[in-house]
């Protein structure tokens, strides 16, 4: 079990309210995704729930049981920090076994239960050396096979591939993705990065200055933004926002994704120059700067060739577009 | 010898100033050692000569083992340095671990508070502390200079670890507080290792001027059975003759359980800062 519910979560660090009102619930087995951008509150939200900071008003429940006064390590919680926090005097075995010798649990259930993780993340030929002598993903396995160990109700994890390279950093994503379908356990996972929520998560809750924007499965992020700033944070490259005036359409702004704009050379809605193209290999992005709109993404799949300074004809898919008021919330038909 | 990194001439100059810098600071330290070996008159007729065969003469040393307490002194100092020491590194840590970890009205205040005794010398002090020791009954014990050398210590302890506290990893012990550790594991199993460098510093720091006092053995403990090492080489400083050769010697005996508690720390220094360097 491990049912999660926020309701009414602040946090105010002297005169700056840094959680403005957080209602969330979290379901049994869940892999929810806190993603915002750099000081918007995700991590501190985390670290309420963790028991870490206090909330200055507002109740966290987890399985329906109020936990606002009760200490991290009574909350039957695990967590798996940015920087690993491996305990530097200790070996991988001591690490994860630490937690559950502290609560007092008999020697055969911690052996069994440090076996098991070690076997789920491949550890066993690491479990005798100090965390100075392992690699960073080592280290972050260490840290997820701590978390493991402690059977706990909620997984939490900050940030926990920032410090790891690129092709470590979705080597280690599969391996928490698997890791989830496997413990079955619930979730939560604290990103900046767009990518891992897309492709982590059941539910991603998307905050921005202390406050949620929205919350839902990905693909329905992707496809229902509920205002121009999800619009903008979900999708790689970022959506385009356009001025819908000029072209006739109802609202504020238009937003059409990059890879719902077509392009085309001879004829389109609007002209532009071509100001820089990306090759990718598999896929092309081309920016374009135009008049009324200001610079904008176009990405078509598969090898283009443009020069700069073409002109070229731009045309939103009429299907695809988004439209939104002066608050930049979204105007639904 | 040319590099890159390293011409001869500016290797040479760096070394040289270095070097000079050496001798100023060692030139009193040899004196002192290097008469200590000689006899009265060499002392006199030729101060800065080593001892050769004619002048060699352990007449201080047999004085200052003779004049009966002079291991009795050593103990004291040893007793009261390290006390001292002992004190001001643990008090001073969980002090700058408060200050560094903990969010709470007044941090800011408590800690300029307990950094303002860098500026004021602890001797402007003396008469009220002596009355203190008095009315305690604490005169000619050595827990008296004991408790003075840690209130002297604790200022520039709690200032440099507060310092480096505030770099250990927030990630480290918040793991500790899930793994459920008392606060006191995270002090002392997780935090204190990894400032250990800077241990080592505020124990040298600490330690050398204990060592040396005059001023407090000289007020609060000038008994027989408590005097320290530096008061005890005065007896042989007299209003009228002073015994040279066995001052002398006294002064060179000081500088070893010194300079051993110094090796000590050093070594110290190094392996923190080479174990943080080479991962």
């Amino acid at each position: 079990m491990g049912q999660l519910d926020l309701r009414a979560v602040t946090k105010s660090f002297g005169q700056t309210d840094v959680i403005k009102g957080v209602d969330l619930s979290v379901a049994d087995g869940e892999f929810c995704v806190f993603v915002g951008p750099s000081g918007c509150g995700k991590s501190t939200l985390l670290r309420i729930i963790a028991g870490l900071e206090d909330a200055t008003s507002g109740d966290i429940l987890i399985d329906g049981r109020r936990v606002n006064a009760t200490a991290p390590a009574d909350r039957e919680i695990s967590m798996v920090f940015q920087s690993y926090a491996l305990y530097p005097h200790l070996t991988v075995r001591d690490n994860m076994a630490l937690g559950l010798r502290q609560s007092g649990a008999p020697r055969a259930t911690i052996d069994e239960r440090v076996a098991n993780a070690s076997r789920m993340l491949s550890l066993e030929p690491l479990l005798a050396r100090r965390p100075s002598e392992l690699s960073g993903g080592q280290r972050q396995r260490v840290a997820i096979g701590r978390a493991i160990v402690r059977t706990p109700k909620l997984f939490l994890f900050d940030e926990p591939l920032s410090n790891l390279d690129a092709a470590l950093r979705v080597h280690t994503r599969i391996e928490i993705a698997r890791l989830h379908r496997e413990l079955a356990a619930t979730m939560i996972y604290v990103t900046h990065d767009q990518v891992e929520a897309m492709t982590l998560a059941d539910k991603i809750v998307v905050l921005n200055a202390g406050r949620i924007e929205q919350v839902g499965a990905p693909m329905q992020l992707y496809n229902d933004p509920a205002n121009t700033f999800v619009a903008g944070f979900i999708g790689s490259p970022q959506m385009n926002l356009l001025a819908a005036g000029p072209l006739g359409q109802p609202g504020k702004t238009l937003g059409i994704r990059p890879e719902h704009l077509e392009l085309d050379r001879e004829a389109g809605a609007f002209p532009g120059a071509i100001s820089h193209v990306e090759h990718l290999g598999g896929e092309t992005n081309v920016y374009v700067r135009t008049d009324t709109h200001g610079l904008l993404t176009v990405r078509r799949f598969g090898e283009h060739r443009f020069a700069v300074d073409e002109t070229v004809h731009l045309t939103p898919d009429p299907a695809r577009v988004f439209h939104f008021d002066e608050d930049g919330r979204r105007l639904r038909p | 010898m040319t590099g890159a990194r390293a011409s001869l001439p500016r290797m040479l100059a760096a070394h040289g100033v270095l070097l000079l810098y050496t001798i100023i600071a060692l030139f009193p330290v040899f004196v002192i050692v290097v008469n200590a070996f000689k006899s009265r008159r060499a002392i006199f007729s030729e101060p800065l000569a080593l001892p050769t065969p004619a002048t060699w003469d352990l007449v201080g040393f047999r004085t200052v083992l003779q004049q009966g307490d002079f291991l009795l002194y050593f103990q004291n100092s040893l007793i009261v340095t390290v006390a001292s020491l002992a004190c001001v590194l643990l008090f001073g840590a969980m002090a700058a671990f408060a200050l560094s970890e903990y969010r709470f009205r007044g941090n800011m205040l408590m800690g300029l508070y307990l950094a303002l005794g860098i500026m004021i010398p602890i001797r402007l002090g003396t008469v009220a502390i002596l009355q203190l020791m008095v009315a305690s009954g604490l005169v000619n014990t050595l827990l008296a200079l004991i408790l003075v050398y840690t209130a002297q210590g604790l200022p520039l302890a709690v200032f440099i670890l507060s310092e480096f506290m505030k770099s250990v990893s927030d990630d480290l012990k918040n793991a500790g507080r899930i793994d459920g550790l008392s606060e006191y594991t995270i002090f002392f199993r997780l935090v204190l290792p990894l400032v250990r460098p800077a241990m080592a510093t505020v124990a040298v720091f600490t330690m050398i001027p204990i060592w040396n006092d005059l001023w407090f053995p000289l007020i609060l403990a000038p008994a027989e059975t408590t005097k320290t090492v530096t008061l005890g080489a005065q007896v042989f400083i007299g209003q009228f003759v002073t015994n040279w050769n066995a001052v002398l010697a006294a002064l060179s005996l000081a500088i070893l359980p010194v300079l051993v508690l110094y090796l000590i720390f050093s070594r110290q220094l190094i392996r923190g800062i080479t174990a943080g360097a080479v991962k």
